[in-house]
């Protein structure tokens, strides 16, 4: 029993005592993780840098805005890293960011002209199916088929978040029929993605909301080419991820440093095969095999940040109501 | 009852500081849209029908087990222990494997020409929780049967008094005591369910509480309404807790020489109506455990190795987490006074979002949370198993007064005296059961660190999230496999030191 | 001397009045029929029960404020005289420490009180593994150890037969004898309370009487008694 308190103690302690690192990067969970990005971006800007780069993780980019809000100016953060397209706007009213004068080639759908704001990656929502099954070909004919659907919250989820924008950008005010049309397609809403998609690969429906990026990673890790994304005629919504420097840091200049990196051809090019998304800088060596054939959507779908919360509130309460009956 | 009052003054500081604090930095209250009113009805409606139903079924399985000896009777009562302390998200993996479209429940369906039921709705978010808490009942009810004087049986048996009475005269009063408490445990856990209800709920209409505040929290970034959810859903435990303790009585206990139970009612028919029941019940609590063992079993052999850190980072937190449960739970239970049990019971309520986002704000000024996540995972853990710990120690420890208190008291053992001498050796199998308890749902919880996740350090739940999040789902079944058999063993490892202890 | 001044006690509707003094070394039989008080007496003595006026009192000193560990109480009850989870040197051993942190000396007293009432070599058993008359000299061994000066027996023997009852009265008899305690005790039979004590009081309606010799009042008895013993 001594023992195991000593050795309880001792990890406890342990974990404390860490020294204090040079950067500070603010990122959501699964970025910083062994299977995510974050290891193999840590290792190559500490080589490039000399200095001592730490993550600190929150449960995701909403978590993440949620935690920078509560921090403030007090925050440790010199650089946040995956917020999104649709945190920008409340994310800036925080006024922590600074510009990061960092310049890129961007190989973006959309132009891409933020001072503030840079894009690490991005990627599309898709419906991903099983091959050989009906593909609906967008959200009149999915209402209309008999095809079973397991979507996110979007109140605890991004895609889940995505989608919702998706059809309210894509229907306006006819977005409430299409979500009382896809009512009985819903299997179920789950809280976040990982659920769903777990569901999914266990045959609990016949479609899930994820990325047009999905694919790839079955095609890359698993060697399975049975899962593909439905192409949308109505065109696809985006998720840009993004990363910014705090304004109140010490570490500026490494801060920038960092986000050079980040969209340098090293950084870039680990990060299709560990984030499963596309890099927003084309990387030298090209797109990984398995990305080449994937959807590629008619339309770029995104709502301007600044637009988003206003869009997302109304958006919200149609979903609610269409769905709730 | 000094250091009663200081360990209900902690826990109490524990649940209300973190939302003082939250409400604080939001400098005012933020008032409930009606959607959240329309949360709040559905969280009651399924939390009551959860809890109503869990009972009810529990009923006819604990008395069977309380008034038959077989083989393998030990094994069941374990086995009882179970469904509660697996992880959320294994068990509803292990439910859709029967419930499911592709579960075995939908393909005898199938076979036999017959349409396929759909387990999604407000009855799969019932089902999920009478499977959760159905084991629990069975075992809290059965301690309460155990807690039954073997003379009260025998003069039963001496009357030749028939089933029927013999449940009103004897079972009855132990019922009446025990139930308020159990359906108000099996209330609140449920009230505090998020991705049970989420997953199986099948849409918004099933919009709990918990998701209310997650999305105060999250989406609205409104501080204020969270805290005021969280201390509404705090309040209605509360008042369910209160009435709980009113409702049972006190003057079930009686002193008996601990003889062992040995029950002659029941006929052959009786007989056969408990094996049934048990059968029944067997089989609704270990297919999905079996099969989600089937489904990890491949993927075992080759996890990475970051699972098995995780495993013993998972093990060391849980046995931290049980002593101070264990030891709150005493300190709370030992004065016999109500006011402490409810502060005891209120932590169930208390929604972890809020518990960790005010306990970040409160250390914020003095450390790094991200630093100390372990420890705060291993208290938080405590507190949120307090009420299970609460539940099972205090019955006994208010039989073991009411039995012998007297005695104790004309010799003069108060303090550690008594403590040691009286309620320690009485205690002996309720203090294995809730150790194994506050073990295991520490094990299995999620808990605080996935607000403050560490990059280079993770419980086994937080790895197993981590898994599925990077597609990797066939290793998740695997540590799900892993975290399951770990919880059950460090649970079943203290029940059993507990109820040999008493041998 | 044991004084019961102006006493009067109070169970919901029930109320006993005493007012009267017993001497030291005295034993006294307290009979009467069932439900007239006898155990609420002896509780109240004992200290469970807080009377609603007057005061008890052991020689010259008012035991009110005195928690029933602190007094000069050893009670023996009808049941429940033994922790079950004790074995029979540790409920003895509760006598002289409630910690029981027993020294050599003070397990050797253990063993000599046991010696006395019988129960050599039983030391290690449970309370559940010995028979109701061995249960009661268990108990008895740890009144012997206690050494209080005032020893109330509220029919602890009734579930023993006759002649096992008589023995254990015997046995109390001589440890009383032995340790000068006084005694108090309930009881049913008064061949038991002429074999046994030496003063008598008799309660009923509502009242304890102030005790008188045995033999006193069995030549001569009062209305209630006449009652009581169906004469």
């Amino acid at each position: 029993m001594k023992h195991l308190i000593y050795a309880t103690g001792l990890l406890f302690a342990t974990q404390a005592v860490a020294q204090a690192p040079d950067l500070t990067v603010y990122t959501y969970d699964s970025f910083a993780t062994e299977w995510g990005p974050g290891p193999a971006i840590e290792e190559g800007f500490e080589a490039q840098c000399g200095c001592d780069l730490e993550f600190v993780a929150a449960g995701d980019g909403a978590a993440l805005l949620s935690r920078l809000r509560l921090e403030g100016d007090a925050t440790r953060a010199d650089v946040v890293l995956g917020l999104d397209t649709n945190l920008m706007a409340a994310a800036r009213d925080t006024g922590l960011f600074a510009a990061h004068g960092v310049e890129a080639d961007f190989a973006l759908p959309v132009a891409w002209e933020d001072p503030d704001f840079l894009p690490f990656d991005w990627g599309y929502f898709a419906f991903i199916g099983n091959r050989g099954e009906p593909m609906p070909t967008d959200f009149r004919d999915l209402a209309e088929s008999d095809r079973r659907i397991l979507i996110q919250d979007p109140r605890s989820s991004t895609p889940g978040l995505g989608l919702l924008l998706w059809v309210k950008d894509a229907y306006g005010d006819e977005a409430a029929a299409i979500w009382e049309g896809l009512a009985d397609n819903i299997v179920t809403v789950t809280p976040g993605w990982s659920e769903a998609y777990g569901m999914f690969l266990e045959g609990e429906g016949d479609l899930v909301l994820s990325y047009t990026t999905s694919p790839a990673y079955h095609v890359i890790a698993e060697d399975d080419t049975s899962r593909v994304a439905l192409p949308f005629d109505e065109g696809h919504y985006m998720q840009i991820e993004v990363a910014a420097a705090v304004g109140g840091s010490d570490r500026q200049q490494l801060a920038r440093d960092f986000l050079a990196y980040l969209v340098s051809d090293e950084a870039q090019s680990i990060i299709p095969t560990t984030n499963w998304m596309y890099p927003a800088v084309e990387p030298s060596g090209g797109l990984p095999e398995g990305f080449g054939d994937l959807v590629e959507p008619s339309q770029p779908r995104l709502i301007a940040p600044g637009d988003v919360p206003e869009t997302r509130d109304v958006a919200l309460e149609e979903w609610r109501a269409a769905l709730s009956q | 009852m000094i250091p009663g009052s200081v360990a209900a003054i902690v826990v109490a500081a524990l649940i209300l500081g973190p939302l003082a604090a939250v409400l604080f930095r939001a400098g005012g209250a933020g008032w409930p849209s009606p959607a959240d009113w329309a949360a709040v009805r559905f969280t009651l409606l399924q939390a009551a029908l959860s809890a109503l139903l869990s009972a009810l079924f529990a009923l006819p399985v604990a008395r069977a087990l309380a008034r038959r000896r077989f083989p393998g009777r030990s094994a069941m009562i374990l086995l009882m222990g179970a469904p509660f302390i697996l992880p959320v998200i294994v068990a509803i993996a292990g439910l859709l494997t029967i419930f499911g479209r592709n579960g075995l429940v939908n393909t005898a369906l199938g076979w036999w020409g017959l349409p396929p039921i759909d387990v999604f709705g407000l009855h799969g978010v019932l089902l999920a929780h009478v499977f959760f808490n159905l084991p629990l009942a069975v075992r809290l009810l059965l301690e309460g049967w155990r807690a039954i004087p073997a003379e009260r049986f025998r003069t039963a048996a001496q009357l030749d008094m028939p089933p029927g009475a013999v449940f009103r005269l004897v079972e009855g009063p132990m019922l009446r005591e025990r139930l308020p408490g159990i359906l108000t445990v099996i209330f609140a856990i449920c009230l505090s369910s998020f991705a049970v209800v989420l997953i199986l709920g099948g849409g918004p209409a099933a919009t709990t509480i918990e998701l209310a505040i997650y999305q105060a929290f999250n989406f609205d970034f409104d501080l204020g309404k969270a805290a005021v959810l969280s201390a509404l859903q705090i309040a209605i435990v509360t008042v369910a807790a209160i009435l709980a303790l009113r409702l049972a009585g006190t003057g079930m206990a009686a002193a008996g020489l601990d003889r062992p139970v040995q029950r002659w009612d029941g006929g052959a028919g009786l007989r056969l109506w408990d094996a049934a029941v048990m059968a029944v019940a067997a089989l609704f609590v270990a297919t999905p455990i079996l099969l989600v063992a089937l489904t990890g079993a491949d993927s075992l052999r080759d996890l990475p190795s970051t699972v098995w850190s995780a495993a013993g980072v998972s093990v060391l937190v849980a046995l931290a987490s049980a002593a101070l449960s264990v030891g709150l739970g005493l300190l709370l239970a030992l004065p016999r006074r109500a006011l402490f049990e409810t502060i005891g019971l209120m932590t169930l309520a208390a929604s972890p979002l809020v518990l960790g986002t005010g306990l970040f704000l409160l250390i914020r000024p003095f450390a790094f949370p991200g630093d100390h996540v372990l420890a705060m995972t291993a208290v938080v853990n405590a507190v949120m198993a307090l009420p299970f710990v609460l539940r099972s120690l205090s019955p006994d420890i208010r039989g073991a007064e009411a039995a012998h208190g007297r005695l104790a008291d004309s010799l003069s053992m108060a303090g550690w005296s008594r403590f040691r001498w009286l309620v320690l050796p009485r205690l002996r199998r309720p203090l294995g059961f809730a150790a194994g308890l506050a073990a295991a749902l520490s094990m299995g919880d999620l808990g605080v660190i996935a607000l403050f996740p560490s990059p280079d350090t993770a419980t086994l739940p937080l790895e197993i999230y981590r898994l599925l999040g990077a597609y990797r789902m066939e290793a998740a079944a695997g540590a799900s496999l892993l975290l399951t058999g770990l919880s059950f063993g460090i649970f079943a490892l203290f029940d059993r030191v507990g109820r040999h202890a008493d041998a | 001397m044991l004084t019961l001044d102006a006493l009067t006690l109070r169970q919901g509707e029930f109320t006993l009045r005493a007012d009267w003094t017993l001497e030291r070394g005295r034993r006294l039989a307290i009979v009467g029929p069932s439900g007239a008080g006898k155990s609420t007496l002896l509780n109240a003595i004992a200290g469970f029960l807080e009377p609603e006026r007057g005061r008890i009192l052991w020689q010259e000193r008012d035991l009110g404020d005195q928690p029933p560990g602190r007094r000069p109480v050893a009670m023996l009850f009808q049941d429940g005289n033994l922790f079950p989870h004790l074995s029979v040197a540790q409920n003895v051993g509760l006598g002289l420490h409630p910690n029981l942190r027993l020294t050599r000396a003070d397990r050797e007293t253990v063993d000599r009180a046991l010696e006395r009432v019988g129960l050599a070599g039983l030391a290690k058993r449970r309370p559940a593994a010995l028979s109701g008359g061995q249960q009661s000299r268990a108990a008895l061994a740890r009144v012997l150890v206690l050494r209080r000066p005032l020893l109330l027996l509220d029919e602890p023997f009734s579930a023993l037969g006759p002649a096992l009852r008589r023995e254990m009265l015997a046995l109390v008899r001589e440890v009383t004898g032995e340790t000068g305690a006084t005694l108090l005790m309930v009881t049913h039979d008064p061949v038991d309370a002429e074999r046994i004590a030496d003063r008598i009081s008799v309660v009923a309606g509502g009242r304890a009487d102030t005790p008188a010799p045995v033999a006193e009042l069995f030549e001569n008895p009062t209305p209630d008694l006449r009652r009581y013993l169906g004469l």
